[in-house]
């Protein structure tokens, strides 16, 4: 009977250790996140986390769309004991006819209940207590073969375990074995067992002298339990109970601020390392391994991150889509490397020395952005435009004028980038403009997130030019090329903009859709989020990229952002324009040519 | 009487065996990219910062290789990390990352913040 | 007039420039026989588009006129419009198939298929083919050439002209890392005859460093310097812009003064760098030997074996080796000649 006590005080622990550490997260939060919280705490928002959990939690319907093997194994180690423990609880309430039972009986009813079920749902239930027991050992078998064959299972790469991760691991695939033999072994002796319990216990009584094995076994599974609780703080197993507490957060509307808080460290404790970010991170092919959400979030926990990792990343956010659970995995980034670098902000406090034009009174502001300057044609193109559909405009960043802020804010300087910001603000404020244009996705985003505008519609070009040509502003002409649309970072996963530029593609061009696009399009490889990769490196990406475009033999690029024009011009194995030189160019109705190709140049005849 | 005022020159020769080289070892290390600058002055030349403001890029190689630790803290903090210079450089260094790397470092080797 | 033939050993030489003929020439008055296939409807290459050539100005039309003399001998056969479409080796000799479907065997093969220029459209920041007056070294020379009227490109009275120095060279954001060698003499000399051209108008030069390394080079840039007031400025141009006039507003640092700099132009002229070309990429892939991380044909060594290629049989002449002068070329082909006839001797 004292086999039970090791479990106890595991269970114990863990249930304190969970309830003082959340409480610790949640009292940390915001006045406004715990507002939140009680205000949606009883509404249908509770609902939806329930389902949320049932079907993410428990479920895995994500895992199971990237792949059905991962998806089953899964969810069969979760759903598979949490019903065993539910189911569980139920067969021993019925059985000892209370409405309660101690969990010690419930988990370990085979041993405590020696005679066999005689009513009709008793059966049932423990028929359903074996066929469930054989459905998470499935999967804990799956679980063993993925250490050693990840491939079937969708995935190229395992997460590396410490030590902490290996006990967990090892106790929590020793826990449903042992339950499986110490039941067996107990029906063996006492024939209490059902339909597969039963059989095994008769086969192993008559194979060994199982009455020697029964405490042992009980002993075992109860000891590999109670490892698995002590050992679940230092593991990635905290986020079987860490994630729920997300979900209901999550769906009050509490989100990862720029300051790390309570709401952050749960979303840190919420990485379950499947490793499954690991498959869409680009940085793999530049033989960076070690710099992957999964490892930044371990040792985010743990506390020992480094600059070298955590600035190593192109925050293209392929891995967010991807993720079960749902971080907010550049967010979370970010924040990291706003607490890195808080000690070294600027203060800019030259933009005050009022060098920088008066703003005039204007109905449309273009802010080109700071690289699109170095790409021309994007913006002789969109004053064109604007000049043909008879727009009147301010090109406010002709000169002396401020970044928007943004590349600070991806390397974490956010009280710089806030300088920064007020300044343009201003600027832009006093301008009574109605209508502020970009050309710059990385600009785009933050004046729509960060730049408090109010009355001002802020809009990518390629948003602005879809409005124009609806409102039959724009002539149209279908120019005969193939062209493949590259979805830039920050456009596309960064701000949901996805349709607007294909749109206006199909209308001007002949769009070749492709396989990898939109949500899962690839990274040109040129961000300014990741500080530490080399130049080479760099190169190494976009050419993996632009081999795959290659295959559907365009003979054009399309994008809409200015640093990936520049980043896949620089191989020169493909033209690449950005959408507003496309339709600009094809107003005009003029051949596009394609700048690798060089025709031969004016040759005088030689006669003779 | 005449005052003939003497004058105390401060040195203008660079000493070279006076130069402190930890802050540049260090951003050297972690940045080797940015030992093949030959200063051609297009990050300079490029910089949005530089519109604004008195600041020249290409002088941070410069400070940083002789020492001159104050007039660098002073100096870096112009940056506003835009990245034109990057898409400049023909030698294809990784600035944003000296710059940053400089910011951090110099708080390690030159205590006095102004 | 048909000359003696001493020997039965043919040479086939993949291109028609300079080099292409110089080769051919020196091979065919050692006595072999020579086919030399030229891709363009005429001979000459590169030079038929120079005007002058430093750094004494000498006039294009004496070299051209020599090289088609050379050609009009007809003592070796010039296969025009013809490319090579593939060259496979049978033993102690070469088999080449032509693009016109000719198979010709060779005992060794001259690759002689020059450069290309850098396509300035793709340092987009300078504004080639973007703004007006933006042109490259090359379209400078033709101007020269034809005697152009110089108003179109660079408007009335155009004040000040700035010339850019590595465009396409040097340069990690175009892939070629090496440098083009030519250019800066080239600068120097265009910004002279420029200011010949327009006695009042103030010519700058942007440049990282002046390679002045030839005969007579860095005379040259002192007489720029001194007889025609032209200004060297150490800086590189990181963009240009167009104002509204049409004139151009261009930014650089002056790195010698530690200082930004603007300058409203009314002309800009990129000198642009050499390129392996297409032609030699086909060459070095139908030939099956390497090329240099740069694109240009290497060679067995540096200093011994600067014609010879990594292939027995295979030689190497002008600048589809290396970025070259019209004098460096000449100089290589005859080399290769030479070179040619001891290993056929030997052989």
């Amino acid at each position: 009977m004292s086999f039970i006590w090791p479990f106890t005080i595991g269970l114990s622990f863990i249930s304190c250790f969970l309830v003082i550490i959340v409480g610790i997260w949640i009292s940390s939060l915001s006045h406004i996140d715990k507002s939140r919280i009680w205000h949606n705490l009883l509404t249908h928002k509770s609902l939806q986390a329930f389902h949320e959990i049932f079907m993410e939690s428990l479920l895995h319907r994500k895992i199971f769309k990237k792949n059905p093997v991962l998806g089953y194994m899964h969810m069969s180690l979760a759903f598979g004991w949490f019903l065993l423990i539910v189911v569980g609880h139920i067969d021993a309430c019925n059985h000892l006819h209370s409405l309660s039972v101690p969990a010690y009986k419930a988990i370990f009813f085979r041993y405590f209940v020696t005679e066999p079920s005689t009513t009709l749902s008793g059966k049932i239930l423990a028929a359903s207590m074996d066929l469930l027991l054989i459905f998470v050992l499935s999967g804990v078998m799956l679980a063993y073969y993925k250490r050693v064959n990840s491939r079937m299972f969708g995935m190229k790469k395992t997460t590396q375990l410490k030590i902490g991760d290996r006990i967990a691991l090892s106790s929590l695939w020793l826990i449903f074995p042992f339950r499986f033999l110490a039941e067996s072994v107990s029906a063996g002796i006492h024939h209490n067992g059902s339909i597969i319990s039963q059989p095994t216990g008769n086969l192993l009584a008559s194979l060994l002298p199982i009455h020697l094995f029964e405490m042992p076994l009980w002993w075992a599974y109860s000891g590999s339990l109670a490892l698995f609780f002590m050992a679940m703080p230092v593991s990635r197993y905290m986020h079987i109970p860490v994630e729920v507490v997300l979900i209901f957060l999550r769906n009050y509307g509490i989100r990862v601020k720029k300051r790390i808080s309570g709401f952050s460290r749960i979303q840190v404790y919420s990485c379950s390392r499947c490793g499954i970010c690991l498959d869409s991170c680009q940085m793999n092919h530049v033989a960076i391994k070690d710099t992957q959400s999964v490892y930044v979030l371990k040792h985010i926990r743990n506390r020992n991150i480094t600059d070298e990792k955590l600035f190593n990343c192109l925050l293209c956010g392929r891995c967010q889509p991807d993720c079960p659970v749902g971080l907010e995995l550049n967010d979370l980034r970010i924040t990291q490397r706003i607490e890195s670098t808080k000690e070294y902000n600027s203060s800019y406090e030259y933009l005050k020395n009022g060098k920088v034009a008066v703003s005039p009174q204007t109905e449309v502001i273009y802010f080109a952005g700071c690289m699109t300057h170095l790409t021309p044609a994007i913006i002789k193109s969109m004053i064109e435009i604007f000049t043909m559909a008879g727009v009147k405009y301010w090109l406010m960043d002709e000169e002396k004028t401020a970044c928007c802020g943004r590349p600070l804010m991806q390397v974490g300087q956010f009280e710089a980038a806030k300088k920064l910001i007020e300044h343009n603000r201003e600027r832009i404020l006093a301008t009574g403009a109605k209508m502020l244009v970009v050309s710059c996705p990385i600009c785009y985003k933050v004046f729509n997130e960060d730049y408090a505008l109010p009355g001002i519609k802020v809009q990518h070009h390629s948003e602005y030019l879809l409005e124009l040509m609806v409102e039959n502003r724009l002539a149209i002409h279908k120019l005969p090329l193939r062209v493949v649309y590259h979805d830039p970072c920050e456009l596309g996963r960064g701000s949901s903009i996805y349709h607007q530029p294909r749109l206006l593609l199909d209308e001007y061009t002949e769009l070749v859709p492709m396989k990898n696009e939109k949500e899962g399009a690839y990274c040109c490889g040129g961000s300014l989020a990741n500080i530490k990769i080399q130049m080479n490196e760099r190169n190494q990406i976009r050419d993996n990229v632009l081999d795959e475009y290659l295959s559907y033999q365009p003979d054009m690029l399309a994008t809409a952002c200015p640093l990936c024009k520049k980043t896949f011009a620089k191989s020169n194995k493909l033209p690449v324009h950005d959408i507003a030189e496309i339709i600009s160019m094809a107003i005009r109705q003029k051949e596009i040519t394609a700048p690798e190709v060089s025709e031969d140049k004016e040759v005088l005849k030689m006669e003779f | 009487m005449k005052d003939f005022g003497y004058t105390v020159i401060k040195q203008r020769t660079i000493d070279y065996d006076q130069f402190d080289g930890r802050l540049l070892n260090e951003v050297l290390q972690m940045e080797p990219s940015f030992k093949v600058c030959l200063s051609c002055g297009g990050c300079t030349a490029t910089c949005s910062a530089n519109d604004l403001v008195s600041f020249n890029v290409r002088r941070m190689n410069l400070l940083l290789r002789r020492g001159e630790t104050i007039e660098l803290e002073s100096e870096i903090r112009k940056c506003m990390l835009c990245g034109k210079c990057m898409l400049v450089c023909p030698r294809g260094i990784n600035i944003r990352n000296v710059i940053m790397l400089i910011k951090k470092g110099i708080l390690k080797y030159n205590p006095v913040k102004s | 007039m048909e000359l003696k033939r001493n020997s039965l050993k043919h040479i086939v030489i993949i291109g028609g420039g300079i080099a292409g003929i110089e080769t051919a020439s020196a091979l065919t008055d050692a006595g072999h026989w020579v086919t030399m296939i030229e891709k363009d409807a005429q001979i000459g290459g590169k030079l038929n588009n120079w005007s002058n050539l430093f750094p004494d100005f000498t006039p294009v039309d004496k070299i051209t006129d020599y090289l088609q003399e050379k050609c009009r001998q007809k003592d070796f056969t010039i296969l025009k419009n013809t490319e090579v479409n593939s060259v496979h080796r049978n033993k102690d000799k070469f088999s080449i198939e032509t693009s016109d479907n000719q198979q010709l065997e060779a005992d060794a093969i001259v690759v002689a298929t020059g450069y290309e220029l850098f396509d300035a459209r793709r340092k987009e920041e300078y504004g080639y083919k973007i703004y007006d007056h933006v042109i490259t070294s090359a379209d400078l020379e033709q101007l020269f050439k034809s005697g152009g009227d110089l108003s179109v490109t660079a408007g009335q009275n155009p004040k000040r002209i700035a010339f850019v120095h590595c465009v396409g060279s040097r340069d990690e954001k175009t892939g070629n890392h090496y440098c083009s060698k030519v250019c800066c003499i080239t600068g120097v000399k265009q910004a002279i005859e420029l200011k010949k051209h327009l006695p009042e108008a103030e010519i700058f030069c942007f440049y990282m460093d002046l390679r002045m390394y030839g005969k007579h080079f860095e005379e040259l840039y002192r007489e720029a310097q001194e007889k025609y007031d032209i200004q060297f400025i150490r800086g590189r141009l990181s963009e240009a812009s167009e104002k509204m006039d049409k004139s151009l507003l261009i930014k650089a640092e002056d790195t010698l003064s530690g200082r930004p700099l603007k300058m409203n132009v009314d002309l800009l002229v990129l000198l642009v760098g050499m390129e392996a070309g297409k032609g030699t990429t086909s060459a070095a892939i139908s030939c099956n030997i390497g090329c240099e991380e740069s694109g240009f044909l290497k060679t067995a060594d540096s200093f011994l074996n600067s014609n010879i290629s990594m292939l027995e049989g295979i030689f190497l002449a002008g600048s589809c080796t290396a970025p070259m002068s019209v004098n460096d070329t000449i100089l290589h082909a005859r080399s290769a000649a030479l070179e040619v006839s001891s290993w056929l001797i030997k052989h």
